[in-house]
């Protein structure tokens, strides 16, 4: 019995003691960060948008960092969608299984969320779904850059969304699609207070949509990349920050996956409401 | 940051991304949406094209392959079921017949019996009254020769005594006599 409650005892206090030397090593990074010429941490460097080819010139068409991964995740899409399906077996190889997965998870969303007369639109969605996912995930890999760290790319990606949902719902309901603000639930007297806010929300919507997406991915490379420079200024203690980057990185998977999951269940959501515009 | 700054000298929001915020680098996003637009174009042909339309394919025909050997593993029940229900069927029918067989056979056997039965009782009576015909005929002829044999008795014993007589009176005393 004794032996079983130390077990039991043991989780919790290596879980406290872990993040208390994680604060102390934070903190002191940063108290002792000024004294030491070492330390020299640049987190948004990894972001830098650099011609691919040399050369200072940035112009619209120049092939950049940022491009290369880009095509990457084209690279990643087509080896898993299409080559990885290329048996067409009926028992499918391991590839294929995780394409066809892919392929129900994302048509089940749509359908589930959207609704049946969504499906037509299901290979856009699963377009945003599988650029975000690759990007997100090539990100991860050291070294590497990530599109979708980029508030231009998830802005765009937002705003695609956004036009096309609003396009849709006026050429679908025509004036109808009106009463998405107009909250009939509501007593009348709150309908135009709900209406102003229903329509500031709704012109959020992008913004949020993508800065979500942007704001995740750029929060934790930017964490991996400082915990790196602590790594690289704490000597013997080095061990410390390698185990929180461990721990961030895993996170970080979650988050590549997660992100990718909300920002397609929030287009789903968004075409409902468009499609139905009813409250 | 050298190249950022350099690249960044012309954006308005300079001062910005002097703090560090690519992001914020605007003098990018031309660039950035280019791209961005290219790859989503690009993929979006690949997947409607090519790889949607194939796992489509694949995942429908699956299906119809699981259904086909669903539906033909149900024909197959429904046959094993009607197959036992022939089997015992016929059974019940086998064993109809053999019990219809059975009766038959026993209605002929005692049919035969009866005729057998029948006939043997007819021959007993025919022996039994044959029988009786002959006892009464050697009875018969057992009195006559009694008869005779008492005449000749009698004739001789009368002849001995030298008495002469006559035929018809000895036969009616020896008749007269046996009478009792």
């Amino acid at each position: 019995m004794a032996d079983q409650s130390e077990k039991q005892g043991a989780g919790p206090i290596i879980k406290i003691a872990f993040f208390a030397v994680l604060a102390l090593v934070l903190i002191s990074g940063l108290i002792f960060a000024p004294e030491n010429p070492g330390l020299a941490i640049h987190p948004m460097d990894q972001f830098e948008i650099k011609p691919l080819f040399g050369g200072d010139h940035l112009g619209t068409f120049t092939p950049t960092n940022q491009t290369l991964w880009m095509v990457l995740a084209i690279v990643g899409i087509v080896l898993l969608l299409v080559v990885g399906s290329r048996g067409r077996a009926i028992v499918p190889t391991r590839g294929q299984s995780v394409a066809e997965m892919l392929y129900g998870f994302v048509y089940k969303m749509v359908e589930d969320v959207a609704g049946k007369d969504a499906v037509k639109y299901f290979p856009g969605i699963m377009t945003l779904f599988m650029f975000i996912l690759f990007a997100n995930f090539l990100g991860l890999i050291p070294t590497s850059f990530t599109p979708t760290s980029h508030i231009a790319v998830t802005a765009v990606l937002a705003l695609i969304v956004f036009v096309f949902v609003t396009v849709l719902g006026f050429v679908k309901n025509g004036m109808g699609f009106l009463g998405l603000f107009w909250v009939s639930a509501a007593p009348l007297a709150l309908r135009p207070v709900l209406a102003l806010i229903e329509l500031i929300s709704y012109f959020v919507r992008p913004v949020s949509h993508s800065i979500r997406l942007a704001g995740n991915v750029m929060a934790g490379h930017a964490v991996i990349k400082v915990f790196a420079g602590f790594a690289a200024a704490l000597g013997m203690f080095s061990f410390l920050p390698i185990l929180a980057i461990s721990a961030v990185y895993a996170l970080e998977v979650l988050v590549a996956f997660i992100q990718a999951y909300v920002f397609t269940i929030l287009t789903c959501v968004y075409l409902k409401d468009a499609l139905h515009p009813s409250h | 940051m050298a190249s950022n700054t350099q690249q960044t000298a012309d954006g308005a929001h300079g001062g910005a991304e002097a703090a560090g915020m690519p992001q914020l680098d605007f003098s990018t996003f031309g660039n950035q949406i280019f791209w961005l637009v290219v790859t989503l174009v690009v993929i979006y042909f690949v997947l409607t094209k090519v790889a949607l339309p194939r796992i489509e394919a694949v995942l429908s025909e699956r299906r119809g392959t699981i259904t086909n050997d669903l539906t033909a593993a149900e024909d197959l029940k429904q046959k094993a079921v009607e197959a036992e229900e022939a089997y015992n069927k016929a059974l019940a029918e086998a064993r109809a017949e053999a019990n219809k067989i059975v009766a038959e056979a026993r209605a002929d056997i005692q049919a035969d019996v009866d005729v057998a039965a029948a006939k043997a009782d007819a021959e007993i009576a025919a022996k039994a009254a044959e029988s009786e015909a002959a006892i009464a005929e050697i009875r018969a002829g057992a009195v006559d020769s009694v008869k005779t044999v008492a005449k000749d008795a009698a004739k001789e014993i009368l002849a001995s005594f030298g008495y002469k007589t006559d035929a018809k009176t000895v036969t009616a005393a020896v008749t007269s006599r046996m009478k009792g």
